[in-house]
């Protein structure tokens, strides 16, 4: 049987990368997929306890986060896409309208 | 004791003329303001004299209690009235000069601009000065202290936009403070020790103190605070120094306030609280000894001054000098008796001199006086008496005061030789200084009315000049008589310095006062018994003597300035820097400037402005101000505006958050 330990390892180096994605990179698409990255980095951790406790309210909770995510990427690569057509780059640093 | 509710009419009639002349007087026409002015200062007159008509020596005192004030504990003040032979010596003073000197201002400031702000503080004057006279305790008559000092303030800086006026205002006020301040400790004293302030009590508290150390020393100790109070208002040394300034204010005023009243009101706190004195003997000599140096130091200081008001300013320090030495020596009805004549006279002097300068268009250089005799006929003789009644010539009244201040000065007890020798010494002085005045304001010919000479004095003397309206006269040149509206109190009060002192032949004055003065009385009395028998000879030659050291001063003045014009000129250069130490007033204004004065202005400026001021209570707000902007301007770079550093932080804080609970779980 493979030990909790080892899918606690695999959850946080998914999630730690997320964050790194998340910070390093400059294009809208990868940062989306480093927030993908983190979640399910997350859920990993979710159903590894889930089965070490044999509870279900963690794979539930895996369920829901899968919703939201899903969610969250219809409504995100909308926002992409709109933002492409207005400032027809796809980097970060040049969408800055609210900075002061 | 009698209940007389009539005693909170007296001051409570002027403050009203005093409201409704300030309340409404920009508005209402000259005459509607001099008829109120009139009607309440007048009618306060008439209520003192309803008043002394049925008292007599043996009378109880009036009182009345208006209000309830403080109830402190055990500590009870009530806002209450008191009227004894004392009190209505003044109050008849008081009511019956300024009566008179309300009648003069009415002529003396018709055309002025602030008419009806002139009459309204006079009133307000009026008002205090009443207040002070009939309190019945010690915080009352600080009431009317204080309020006389505001008055005094407001008019000596009546033309305030003249900057000499407006400073001597302050200098008054200032100087006045110090004194306030010794009296208010005294005060002080007084409840701790005696628990009251009602001059009944304290006084019969005082006569209850048991012998010994402890009880003069604090006698003695509120005693020489109420000196110093009463050195503040009447113009002592070492606070005399307000008073020349004063005479800045217009002429009425110097007559009604620094004359006639309000400086003789610390006379007549130190004769109020005999019982205290009499109890302090250091306290006594300690008043007698400033009394008996104020009288000469002002009279030599009065002998070169050129002013003419500014003579009379010091001449009236010099007389209050008198009356402390008075009380000094224990003659506190002597001391009372000279305040009033000195009333009379000195009221009269300043109202002369102000009819002189208002007849010769606001100048009061003496040097530009001259002949005018001729010209003002009733000045000139009510003038005369009362420069012979100052010099103390018989009959006129002050030759009975300053004749009895002397003969206490040697006879009583407390007196010594010294102090009647000073005395000689400061009449000499001050009748060779007062004819002088008369010699050059009234004989010889007119030396102003010069065109060139006139129109160079309104240009630029004329900061100095008394009279704000002489520019509208016109008369600079033809000196004239003035209206009988400022002439008739001259006359009235001329007849007083006559006869004012009649009263105390046969030491009736004294009797009179006797009741307030008991204690002191009652040794004073039998002195006299004892002394009257030995000491008529001596008595008779020292009148003598002062009677002569003032024929001397007229003499010699009449030589100096009459026979031999020339001649005073030429012994002021031979003085040299004597006469000039003398002429600039011993230097003891620049004295003052530099001992107290200028150390305040600099400790203030560099140690209280730039150090404390600027250095802790501004420096504490503008570096906490800089503080936080520093600080925000370093966290400031968080709010960057850049999504990634935001998320960083957020990265951050949730590391930090589970290196927490990661380090918690490891310890639990």
């Amino acid at each position: 049987m493979i030990p909790l330990s080892a899918y606690l390892i695999l959850s946080g180096f998914l999630f730690v990368c997320g964050v790194l994605g998340f910070l390093i990179k400059r294009n809208i698409i990868t940062i989306f997929m480093s927030i993908e990255l983190m979640l399910n980095g997350v859920n990993l951790s979710f159903v590894a306890f889930a089965a070490q406790w044999h509870a279900l309210s963690g794979q539930v909770f895996v369920f829901f986060v899968m919703v939201v995510a899903a969610a969250e990427a219809a409504v995100g690569l909308a926002i992409i896409i709109a933002v492409y057509r207005t400032r027809e780059t796809l980097n970060v640093d040049q969408v800055n309208l609210l900075k002061l | 004791m009698t209940q007389n509710p009539y005693l909170w009419l007296v001051p409570i009639l002027p403050l009203a003329g005093a409201a409704i002349n300030g309340c409404f007087g920009r508005r209402s026409s000259k005459t509607a303001i001099t008829a109120i002015a009139l009607i309440f200062s007048g009618a306060a007159f008439a209520l003192a004299l309803f008043l002394a008509a049925g008292f007599s020596s043996a009378s109880a005192p009036y009182y009345y209690d208006l209000a309830h004030w403080l109830r402190a504990g055990a500590l009870q003040v009530d806002f209450s009235f008191y009227l004894d032979q004392l009190s209505l010596v003044m109050l008849l003073v008081v009511t019956g000069v300024g009566f008179l000197i309300h009648i003069y201002s009415i002529g003396y400031m018709w055309d002025d601009d602030g008419f009806y702000r002139f009459m309204a503080y006079l009133n307000l004057f009026m008002f205090f000065m009443l207040t002070l006279v009939l309190a019945k305790n010690y915080l009352v008559m600080f009431i009317g202290w204080e309020g006389v000092g505001l008055a005094s303030y407001l008019l000596i800086g009546f033309w305030f936009t003249k900057d000499s006026a407006a400073s001597a205002g302050k200098k008054a006020f200032i100087v006045n403070r110090i004194g306030d301040f010794g009296f208010l400790i005294a005060l002080f004293l007084m409840i701790k020790h005696f628990n009251s302030l009602d001059f009944n009590a304290v006084f019969a508290a005082v006569q209850q103190m048991p012998m010994g150390a402890a009880s003069v020393g604090t006698l003695t100790a509120i005693g020489l605070l109420l000196m110093v109070g009463a050195a503040g208002k009447s113009a002592q040394i070492p606070l005399y120094v307000w008073l020349p300034d004063a005479m800045e204010g217009p002429t009425p005023v110097s007559a009604l306030i620094h004359a006639a009243t309000m400086v003789t009101a610390g006379v007549y706190m130190v004769a109020r609280s005999s019982a205290i004195f009499e109890r302090a003997p250091m306290a006594m000599t300690v008043v007698a000894i400033i009394g008996t140096l104020t009288a000469l130091f002002a009279a030599t200081i009065g002998m070169a001054q050129t002013d003419i008001k500014k003579v009379l300013a010091y001449s009236t320090v010099s007389q209050l000098g008198y009356m402390f030495m008075a009380c000094g020596v224990g003659a506190f009805s002597a001391g009372v008796f000279h305040l009033m004549t000195h009333a009379f006279f000195k009221g009269l002097l300043f109202l002369a001199a102000g009819s002189v300068i208002h007849g010769i268009g606001g100048e009061q250089d003496m040097r530009k006086m001259g002949g005018l005799r001729k010209y003002m006929p009733v000045t000139f003789w009510t003038m005369s008496i009362a420069t012979f009644t100052i010099a103390g010539f018989p009959p006129l009244a002050a030759f009975f005061s300053k004749d009895e201040i002397l003969w206490k000065a040697y006879s009583s007890p407390n007196g010594s030789w010294i102090y009647w020798l000073i005395g000689v010494i400061t009449a000499f002085l001050t009748s060779f200084y007062m004819f002088r005045l008369w010699f050059l304001t009234f004989f010889g010919d007119y030396r102003g009315g010069d065109t060139k000479e006139a129109e160079h004095h309104s240009a630029s003397a004329h900061a100095h000049s008394d009279d704000s309206h002489s520019g509208t006269h016109g008369h600079g040149h033809e000196p004239h008589e003035s209206p009988w509206v400022m002439l008739g109190p001259l006359v009235v009060l001329a007849i007083l310095s006559v006869g004012g002192g009649w009263v105390g032949i046969g030491d009736r004055f004294e009797h009179f006062l006797a009741p307030v003065f008991q204690s002191g009385a009652v040794a004073e009395m039998a002195h006299e018994t004892g002394a009257e028998t030995s000491g008529g000879g001596t008595e008779m030659t020292l009148t003598i003597i002062s009677v002569a050291a003032a024929l001397l001063g007229l003499l010699l003045a009449g030589f100096l300035y009459v026979r031999r014009p020339q001649l005073p000129a030429r012994i002021a250069a031979s003085l040299g820097g004597l006469y000039g130490l003398v002429s600039h007033k011993y230097y003891i204004d620049e004295l003052y400037s530099a001992l107290f004065v200028k150390p305040l202005v600099d400790g203030s400026t560099t140690i209280l402005w730039h150090g404390v001021d600027q250095g802790i209570i501004d420096a504490a707000v503008n570096e906490s101000a800089t503080a936080a902007r520093d600080a925000s301007d370093d966290v400031r770079h968080m709010q960057s505006g850049n999504l990634r550093s935001y998320a960083g932080w957020i990265a951050a804080g949730g590391a930090v958050v589970i290196a927490y609970m990661v380090w918690m779980g490891v310890t639990h």
